[in-house]
């Protein structure tokens, strides 16, 4: 009977087609929509994997990575002498202006890192040296920047090429791979003294102070033990997660809770969910309601509710399939583009598509059950009622 | 044929059927008897809204009768649980409806192969059933074609192989004529005829077509919910062609 009820589906051309394009349309508002919203949020983290450390300590109040309440220098101190700390390192971060070739101005996400360990520095670098950076005047820029800060886009920086941020010389002498910042702009490294010198002075320049815990000891402990002794906030760095003491955990919230940015992109979830479910189920009603007189002869013929319930639930869940199949499809077509042009932002984990499958055929199955049970309702004696 | 208790195929006892609610209850059956032999061809004929499609129902297993006994074949059908009445549905009746019902995206093969798909056999195996019993109505060699592609008489004929493929003892046929030419008609009545001379089988058809009455071994007419008159056909069959009129 499967291939039967798969015949009797496919057959009816228009209503398969419909149903296929609702259900795709649903699909691909969901998945996609989700991972660019997922995606958004990973770039709100990008300067925790920019800038990697088991630890971050901030000002007290500071509940996400992009929000900036300056330290005293001084704090650096404070932290390496706690007992859990293994070493404390300062880091600088902050938008800043960079004047490129022609003279027009972009914005740049400006990192200063210890010059000494380098704690912070871009873990993948494609050209020149890290190391470099102990050079006068120098700069280690993401490959974003290498197109962006140039002056033709088809002609990117090069090691050697030079811009000015807020009007003091900067000499490229390293590009590296790095994660979009939320704001959208390419991320540059240079020291954290120099990183002062070419940010506008004001009392306070300290952004945060790297740490990392003794030997032995859990970045959470030493996070804990840091704000005891020292009363800052310190956040430990992992990935997002259901650890609010994680940063990324508590930046990603941060969005969630104070932008409209979940409601914007929930709506048109919810849209296509609505769209999907209302398509699907007026669709496969009316296939049914067009196969009534057939399915009832079936059921005159001898065949039982519970096998024209399989068949009507087996229909609605092919047609889920192939509507979810191309619905993914489509998203990893829209993914590829995103992923060339680095924009807009795109995070596809394995979660959201199983919701989305879990959630296509929860709808495909409310379709088949309305059908199902206008079926049950038709007494098999109304076949002979021409 | 012989009319003896030993060959009852169907035995309807005092049923009753009432349709609608309040002052739109009707009476459509009313105290109905009717037995129907193995080895005849039996049609149930009368005026439109007399009761003979509710009666068909009944004897069919697809409408419960609210007093009464229905047996087919000894089962009593009016006290069968809705589970088994279905099982015994699907291995004992041929259904022939007025408008086909065949399914319009399957091949005809296949339509005639759904009772034996119902019964549980294999798609090859039933395929195979369904070829030779398209063979049968001299359809055979369309067997991968859609019903839309062939002519009411053809389609009826469909419907008949699909009645029989499975090799019920009782056909029931309702108004199988009414959508067919003369000749079609006729070459349907004649397939009929073959059938109901198998061992042990019954045909029972409700009918308005008085051009096919001479093909009936007995009639049961019908009026106002009642058998009013049961009798035995004598003369050959013959088909009467419209222009006969």
């Amino acid at each position: 009977m499967t291939g039967l009820a798969l015949k009797m589906l496919f057959g009816d051309t228009a209503k398969y087609l419909m149903l296929v394009a609702g259900l795709f349309l649903a699909t691909f508002l969901i998945v996609q929509q989700a991972s660019v919203f997922s995606g958004l949020m990973l770039w709100t983290t990008s300067t925790l994997k920019n800038v990697n450390a088991p630890i971050y300590v901030v000002e007290e109040r500071v509940e996400q990575v992009n929000e900036v309440n300056p330290l005293r220098d001084t704090d650096v101190a404070r932290v390496r002498s706690v007992s859990a700390v293994r070493w404390a390192m300062p880091l600088y971060s902050g938008i800043q202006r960079v004047r490129i070739d022609d003279g027009s101005l972009k914005t740049v996400q400006l990192l200063g890192i210890d010059s000494a360990s380098l704690v912070g520095a871009p873990a993948r670098m494609i050209a020149g040296n890290v190391e470099d950076l102990r050079l006068p005047n120098t700069v280690v820029i993401d490959e974003l920047a290498s197109t962006r800060l140039a002056k033709n886009p088809k002609h990117p920086i090069k090691i050697g090429d030079r811009f000015e941020i807020n009007d003091i010389e900067a000499r490229v002498v390293g590009i590296c791979l790095a994660s979009r910042s939320f704001t959208g702009g390419p991320y540059i490294w240079t020291t954290y003294e120099r990183a002062l010198q070419y940010t506008p002075a004001s009392r306070k320049m300290l952004s945060a102070v790297l740490a990392a815990p003794v030997e032995g000891m859990t970045p959470n402990a030493a996070a804990k033990e840091i704000m005891r002794a020292t009363g800052l906030r310190a956040y430990v760095n992992r990935g997002f997660g259901r650890n609010p003491d994680d940063f990324n955990t508590s930046t990603v919230w941060w969005y969630v809770r104070n932008t409209g940015i979940p409601i914007s992109f929930g709506t048109t979830v919810i849209i296509g969910f609505i769209v999907g479910t209302a398509i699907s189920c007026q669709t496969f009603y009316a296939f049914v309601l067009d196969n009534l007189k057939h399915l009832g002869a079936l059921k005159a013929m001898g065949m039982s509710n519970l096998r024209l319930s399989f068949m009507l639930l087996l229909q609605s869940a092919t047609v889920g399939s192939i509507g979810f199949g191309i619905g993914l499809l489509f998203t990893s077509f829209f993914a590829r583009w995103a992923i060339t042009n680095q924009q807009p932002p795109f995070y596809l984990s394995w979660q959201v598509p199983v919701v989305a499958f879990v959630v296509i055929q929860g709808i495909c199955m409310v379709s088949a059950l309305l059908g199902i049970i206008r079926l049950s309702l038709y007494e098999p004696a109304m076949v002979f009622r021409a | 044929m012989s009319e003896t208790p030993s060959n009852i195929v169907v035995d309807v006892r005092a049923v009753e059927k009432h349709f609608g609610e309040g002052n739109n209850r009707i009476h459509v059956l009313k105290k109905v008897n009717l037995q129907a032999y193995a080895g005849e061809i039996m049609m149930l004929v009368g005026p439109s809204g007399c009761g003979k499609t509710t009666l068909l129902s009944a004897i069919a297993g697809t409408l419960r009768v609210e007093a009464g006994e229905v047996n087919v074949f000894g089962k009593p059908l009016h006290s069968m649980p809705s589970g088994a009445l279905t099982r015994f549905r699907a291995s004992n009746i041929g259904f022939i409806f007025q408008q086909f019902n065949l399914i319009p995206t399957l091949s005809i093969a296949e339509n005639v192969s759904v009772p034996l798909m119902i019964q549980g056999s294999s798609s090859r195996k039933a395929l195979d059933k369904a070829r030779a019993a398209l063979e049968s109505v001299g359809l055979g060699p369309r067997w991968r074609e859609h019903p839309n592609k062939l002519s009411g008489g053809q389609q009826q004929r469909v419907a008949i192989a699909r009645a029989l493929v499975h090799e019920p003892p009782l056909v029931i046929c309702d108004e199988p004529t009414a959508a067919l030419d003369a000749q079609n008609g006729e070459i349907v009545l004649e397939l009929f005829r073959n059938v109901a001379r198998t061992p042990n089988r019954a045909v029972i058809i409700v009918t308005h077509d008085n051009r096919i009455f001479s093909y009936a071994d007995r009639i049961a007419r019908m009026d106002d919910g009642e058998i009013v008159d049961v009798s035995a056909q004598k003369s050959p069959p013959h088909f009467l062609h419209e222009h006969a009129h």
